[in-house]
């Protein structure tokens, strides 16, 4: 009974908010219910037994791809006049999806906390012998499907690697550090042949000069300097 | 009623026609496609996770997995594809977006 009410509440959220994304005339409201319905998918596989994707759901969507596309939007939006009318429009939309999620959330806790002894809501028999959904998914996914693990690794390596790629956009006028020109400096830098053995004064290489005289030199011009404006 | 496979496939294809929707529906810019096409791809795991769950067979839940990871870096890509054309052209309206047409 529980579970199809859960189901029932979780699978009509998921399908309005769905229905809100498409709808939705701004892209911002877009992405927030875009939000909701991945947690609404995340409820209803959790009453399914998948409790380790729900958690990627979570993760990867809404902490990670969510927040990717909202950065989007919002770099995007070339109205000016519209976006200095501040924040004020996305909060009804924001406090619509927050508002949803508490009461999700708070019903939860407060059927635990009335109904103690209650029976988990699932609608399928877990094939449960002695492990957890995430560590039989562990136990199969690095034995059985090793190489389509990996695959995914690399899919997800060229994914970052091409969006670098895509975006990385060399500007006119930086200043960057030139490695190159660096060492081919002429002048400052000169390279010598040493004899072993042979001190560095005895076979006469130039050396900078010393500190002492710099400091003195220049002491002695700020002194001079001072005397000469106290007259 | 008991909630079983048939409840989850529901759900599954109202999200899948939401999807499909939002494609055909949207004139307007080309990041609520990117977001229509993550939608159809979470009612494909959604299915993948009821059969999965029906069939006692944990296959389907790798293969979500896969599918998620796809769908992640299908969106890093296509929004990086969105931002530099919008950097090339200054609009990301789709009615704008037929230079290949020739």
């Amino acid at each position: 009974m529980i579970t199809a009410l859960a189901f029932y509440v979780f699978a009509a959220v998921l399908i309005a908010s769905a229905a809100m994304v498409v709808t939705s005339r701004n892209p911002v409201h877009s992405v927030l219910f875009l939000i909701l319905a991945f947690f609404n998918a995340a409820a209803l596989f959790l009453i399914a037994g998948a409790e380790f994707l729900a958690m990627i759901l979570v993760i990867v969507y809404v902490g990670a791809v969510a927040v990717l596309f909202l950065f989007v939007v919002m770099m995007l939006d070339v109205d000016f006049t519209r976006m200095r009318e501040g924040f004020q429009r996305y909060a009804p939309a924001g406090a619509l999806v927050g508002g949803i999620l508490f009461i999700e959330l708070f019903s939860l806790l407060v059927w635990r906390y009335f109904d103690t002894g209650a029976e988990e809501p699932k609608a399928f028999p877990a094939p449960t012998n002695g492990v957890n959904n995430a560590e039989a998914l562990g136990r199969i996914l690095y034995t059985d499907y090793v190489y389509l693990f990996q695959a995914a690794g690399l899919v997800l390596l060229v994914a970052m690697i091409g969006a670098i790629v895509l975006t990385l956009r060399e500007r006119p006028g930086t200043r960057r550090q030139d490695i190159a020109a660096q060492i081919a400096r002429a002048g400052t830098v000169n390279l010598r042949s040493v004899p072993s053995g042979a001190g560095l004064a005895r076979i006469g290489i130039e050396r900078p000069p010393a500190p002492e005289e710099e400091r003195q030199a220049a002491a002695g011009a700020i002194a001079h300097e001072g005397h000469g404006g106290h007259h | 009623m008991a909630i079983g496979l048939p409840h989850y496939l529901a759900v599954g294809a109202i999200l899948l026609v939401l999807g499909f929707l939002g494609i055909f529906l949207n004139r307007k810019n080309v990041i609520v496609i990117l977001m229509s096409v993550e939608l159809i791809l979470l009612s494909v795991n959604l299915n993948f996770v009821a059969f999965s769950a029906s069939l006692g067979d944990l296959a389907g839940q790798v293969f979500a997995m896969f599918v998620l990871t796809v769908a992640a870096a299908e969106a890093a890509i296509g929004l990086a594809i969105v931002v530099i054309y919008f950097r090339n052209t200054g609009s990301i309206e789709v009615e704008d977006i037929s230079t290949l047409k020739g």
